[in-house]
């Protein structure tokens, strides 16, 4: 196994924003894990554990972009607040990063704080609030949610890669200056396209477990998905 | 129980590194991490004190330099980063081989560099000697919310059944003619992602109940828990890496 990862290594945030982040991440962390006891039943207890395996194993295939200077990897925001709630989910993507930083060194252990608050708090918060929001007021069969799952992946991404940017701004080590901008634009373009991928594993996850098992997604909420009916060709084409 | 399981790092000896509890192990390792990233990038000495350090805890624990070093390639990306940073940072610029360099960007380039090496190094040397079960065991006895515990040790558990249903399907899918290639393997495992997480998750919930029909309560059974707890010289042992790397640190920060 092995990997290339973009976790924030050490020493790239000076360590005063990191701490600062470090206490908000906890401070979230600790209000998910009050909110997510009520969540985590019988059911979505292996739930939260196959989520966070399956973001620890997805998060192993890289996307070279470009020349391979700049790779980049799954998220799996979406897929955890889509499957298992934005509370639990914050937390499944949460452990899978407090396992890499102690076990694989992969994002430094004095930023875990930074990168837990990019990919799970951010990340997972995007993904939950659009999804709730468009599922709301769409209607639910299975290509709008296909849809759905996608489009919140896409953003979920974009969004978790311009928090590196906002806690690059803050607390850099090296200032850049107009480079900023384009480290920005460079993250927000090379994550456009890890968006795109990871929403095609995030639909057809979604799809494939509402289709078979409702009950375990959790952005439905017990409801099942609405079949779409065939509307029967009148005339046809001549 | 240990078969199977993702021991991809972990190196299985014996030495006074391994025999520590976990516990110790992950508060050294964080607090030694904690104080590299606080030192001052300018303060070179202290790195190559930090690095000998490492390199102490390797030899005790019997991890070879070469192992540790392909490992640590995990980090290439943002060295990566290290290494433009000297071309587009700004304020005062150097000139070296007739390359325009900023100064401000080769001390950035350095941290990333010497901090993210060192963090990894730690890490690494975490991960080769603590199982996973015991990584868990050891945040579990740190007061790690259950919560967290509980997804962690699921984590672990179902990462196995992925792998293995995964390779199950592979399997079925070549029995059935399919013929993957390089990247076109890529297709058929795309189309077949949703299947597999639904099978791994029911093969999951299954275990699942026969461990609650068995008396699990959320906890690993106590039998685990009450080996092993560390000892006052345990901790004291732990605890002197991060201390005399506190050390250096604490010189740099009056040095410089």
């Amino acid at each position: 196994m092995e990997t290339l990862a973009m976790h924030i290594a050490n020493g790239i945030i000076d360590g005063p924003v990191a701490a600062v982040f470090a206490a908000f991440a906890l401070a979230v962390l600790a209000f998910c894990v009050l909110r997510a006891r009520s969540d985590l039943d019988d059911r979505l207890a292996p739930m939260a554990g196959l989520v966070a395996a399956f973001i620890f194993a997805v998060q192993m295939l890289n996307f070279p972009i470009f020349t391979g200077a700049v790779s980049g990897h799954l998220l799996g925001g979406a897929l955890a607040a889509i499957l298992v709630g934005p509370w639990v989910g914050a937390l499944c993507v949460a452990v899978v990063l407090i396992v890499q930083a102690l076990v694989f060194g992969d994002g430094g252990v004095a930023m875990l704080g930074l990168n837990v608050t990019n990919m799970a708090i951010f990340g997972t918060a995007a993904a939950y609030l659009l999804v709730a929001l468009l599922l709301r007021v769409l209607p639910r069969t299975p290509a709008v949610l296909a849809g759905v799952a996608f489009v919140a992946s896409v953003v979920s991404v974009v969004v978790a890669s311009q928090g590196f940017v906002l806690q690059y701004w803050l607390g850099g080590t090296t200032d850049l200056g107009n480079g900023l901008g384009g480290l920005a634009a460079t993250l927000a373009g090379s994550h456009l396209l890890i968006g795109v991928g990871e929403g095609l594993i995030t639909a057809t996850t979604v799809v494939t477990v509402a289709k078979v098992r409702p009950d375990l997604v959790y952005a439905l909420r017990g409801r099942r998905l609405t079949r779409p009916v065939s509307v029967p060709a009148v005339g046809g084409v001549r | 129980m240990g078969a199977g399981h993702a021991h991809v790092l972990y190196q299985d000896r014996t030495s006074p590194v391994h025999r520590l509890p976990p516990e110790v192990k992950i508060t050294a390792m964080v607090a030694f991490t904690l104080v590299v990233v606080a030192t001052p990038r300018e303060a070179f000495w202290a790195f190559g004190g930090y690095a000998v350090l490492v390199a102490v805890v390797a030899a005790l624990a019997r991890v070879g330099a070469r192992w540790l070093l392909t490992r640590s390639l995990i980090e290439v990306p943002f060295v990566l980063f290290a290494f433009v940073l000297p071309f587009v940072g700004r304020g005062e610029r150097v000139d070296w081989f007739g390359l325009s360099l900023s100064v401000d960007g080769l001390y950035g380039g350095w941290n990333i560099l010497a901090k993210g090496t060192l963090g990894v190094l730690a890490s690494l040397l975490l991960a080769a000697t603590t199982p996973m079960r015991d990584l868990i065991l050891g945040l579990d006895r740190l007061r790690c919310p259950q919560v967290i515990t509980q997804i962690a040790t699921f984590m672990l558990r179902y990462l196995d059944v992925l792998v293995g249903e995964a390779k199950r399907m592979r399997v079925a899918r070549i029995s059935r003619g399919d013929d993957p290639r390089f990247l076109w393997q890529l297709r058929g495992f795309a189309a077949g992602v949703g299947a597999l997480f639904l099978r791994a998750f029911e093969r999951g919930e299954r275990v699942y109940l026969a461990m609650l029909s068995r008396g699990y309560t959320g906890r690993m059974p106590a039998v685990w828990q009450a080996s092993g707890t560390a000892t006052v010289g345990q901790w004291l042992r732990g605890v002197s890496v991060p201390a005399v790397a506190a050390g250096i640190a604490a010189t740099a920060a009056v040095l410089t």
